[in-house]
């Protein structure tokens, strides 16, 4: 493979760059595999990325029905951060975020992480409390955490509404410094490149249509490209994972929902962080375009259908317009959906299965961009060694039925809400 | 904007309406011996099919009545709505 750096950038500005080499290749299918990824997303590139490289795994191929990071990866607002107060949230991604620090080197590829740090307003004395001690659970994981009051809040981002008579008024925040966002393209991108280098072929266009299960075994699946054997299959398809669950007489704790975010047009550098909102669900940083990069809500009723709709952006952007007046003066550049796979207690899984070389990995809700690089670590060694490792061991398919749930904001199973 | 077509009150927005989930969940009987199984199944778990959904809705700010609505999830198209005792072919 073709190493990136500035002499071959100089190298091939001599020949119009014409000449470099294709980043992934476009195989046909072969006829048998030893592992099967399907869905070609961050979570799914992740995790062949990582099979190969730390378990020598190489014979693997990812089935993708569209386009490579054309779903959630390339849809999320690109927040990365560890702010959880879960010891099995916490740790698995302050595991993550180590990885994002490396992450350029290790796949030799710009993701642009930029280590901004986050900040969680809070507009009452009690959020004051509930971020005092999720700051406190951080720290004891290892995990950085700063409670700030409302001068220091107002110190970072004196562009939020910090007049009198607001209706949420800002008493502090909790930030997490080392937290920050990251060129979701090239994650997507970069993973698929070093895959593709170690011997992962990557199949576009491919739609799985069926399982070969026999005797509680995985023996293939079935795609519009034909049959292909595998010994182990495992599923990274986020908002689509029910569909394929019903293809294997799966039903699962997970529900499928629309979230949408947004893009203001580009306007000269001035917000440093990532905030929250804490009276509403809102969020914004600003990218290195210029926009502001906002979310929110999910559109609250079950839906595969990518496309957002309109009710639920305007009261998300009102929530940001209460948290940053300015956002009212700045016109829209473009809005745009992804399907999110939501699961009952907020938390995702990677886990076995009862089907026997079966793997599963889904119900990221709305947090699966950050954790991509620790997703696909752990879910290549849950598929490598057919066991979970100690970081993944809580985030079993299993913990509904046994009451192990992970309810980080203990809002229970209306996951249009949460 | 989703129009929804309230048994009671007829054509309104989705604004007056909040959401319910799948309508099809029945919780087990009162009084009966069930499995941990059949509670997983009914608190958890959930089919989210693309395609028809039959899902409450709750006409919050308008008769505050619960309904059930016949909707697609991939297009969004609602094609029947019942009252929520209404018998369901």
């Amino acid at each position: 493979m073709q190493k990136y750096s500035v002499f071959s950038l100089i190298k091939n500005a001599f020949s119009d760059h014409q000449n470099w080499e294709v980043a992934w290749k476009d195989p046909t299918p072969k006829k048998e595999y030893d592992v099967i990824i399907i869905g070609g997303g961050g979570h799914g590139l992740a995790t062949a990325y990582y099979l190969a490289k730390e378990h020598n795994i190489t014979n693997v191929a990812i089935i993708e029905k569209g386009w490579i990071g054309g779903g959630n990866v390339g849809r999320n607002t690109t927040i990365i951060r560890s702010n959880y107060m879960h010891d099995e949230n916490g740790l698995f991604s302050e595991f993550g975020m180590d990885l994002w620090r490396k992450m350029s080197q290790d796949l030799n590829y710009n993701v642009m992480f930029s280590p901004r740090g986050i900040i969680n307003l809070a507009h009452s004395d009690a959020q004051m409390n509930a971020y005092s001690r999720r700051g406190n659970s951080m720290r004891l994981n290892g995990i950085d955490a700063v409670l700030l009051n409302r001068e220091e809040v107002q110190k970072l981002i004196p562009m939020a509404d910090f007049s009198d008579n607001v209706r949420f008024p800002i008493f502090g925040g909790l930030m997490q410094p080392s937290a920050g966002t990251a060129r979701h393209d090239a994650v997507a991108w970069g993973y698929a490149r070093q895959a593709d280098s170690m011997g992962v072929d990557i199949i576009q266009n491919c739609e799985v249509t069926g399982f070969d299960v026999s005797n509680g075994k995985i023996l293939g699946v079935r795609t519009s490209k034909g049959d292909i054997k595998a010994k182990k299959v495992g599923l990274c398809v986020a908002g689509s994972t029910n569909i394929l669950a019903e293809m294997l007489n799966m039903t699962l704790p997970i529900e499928t929902h629309l979230l949408q975010a947004c893009v203001s047009e580009p306007i000269k550098p001035l917000l440093d962080h990532v905030v929250t909102f804490g009276a509403g669900h809102f969020y914004c940083s600003q990218s290195d375009k210029g926009e502001m990069v906002m979310g929110g809500d999910l559109d609250g009723y079950n839906s595969y259908s990518q496309r957002g709709n309109l009710p639920t952006l305007q009261h998300v952007l009102t929530e940001g317009i209460a948290m940053f007046p300015f956002l009212s003066k700045l016109k829209m550049l473009r809005t745009w959906g992804g399907i999110m796979d939501m699961s009952m207690d907020g938390s995702p899984i990677i886990d076995k299965t009862h089907i026997n070389g079966l793997y599963l990995n889904c119900g990221w809700c709305y947090g699966g961009f950050k954790a991509t690089p620790a997703s696909g670590w752990t879910f290549a060694h849950t598929i490598a060694q057919d066991r979970v490792h100690d970081l993944n061991a809580g985030y079993s398919l299993n913990r509904f039925s046994t009451g192990n749930l992970i309810d980080e904001k203990g809002l229970g199973t209306k996951t249009w809400i949460s | 904007m989703l129009y929804i077509n309230c048994p009671h009150c007829g054509l309104r927005s989705q604004n007056e309406f909040a959401y319910g989930g799948d309508a099809t969940v029945k919780r087990p009987e009162l009084n009966k011996e069930i499995s941990d199984q059949e509670w997983d199944n009914f608190v958890y778990l959930r089919k989210s099919p693309r395609g028809k959904h039959l899902e409450l809705w709750h006409h919050v700010s308008g008769c505050r009545q619960w309904i059930k609505v016949e909707r697609d999830t991939s297009t969004h198209e609602i094609f029947k709505t019942y009252k929520a005792n209404e018998a369901i072919e």
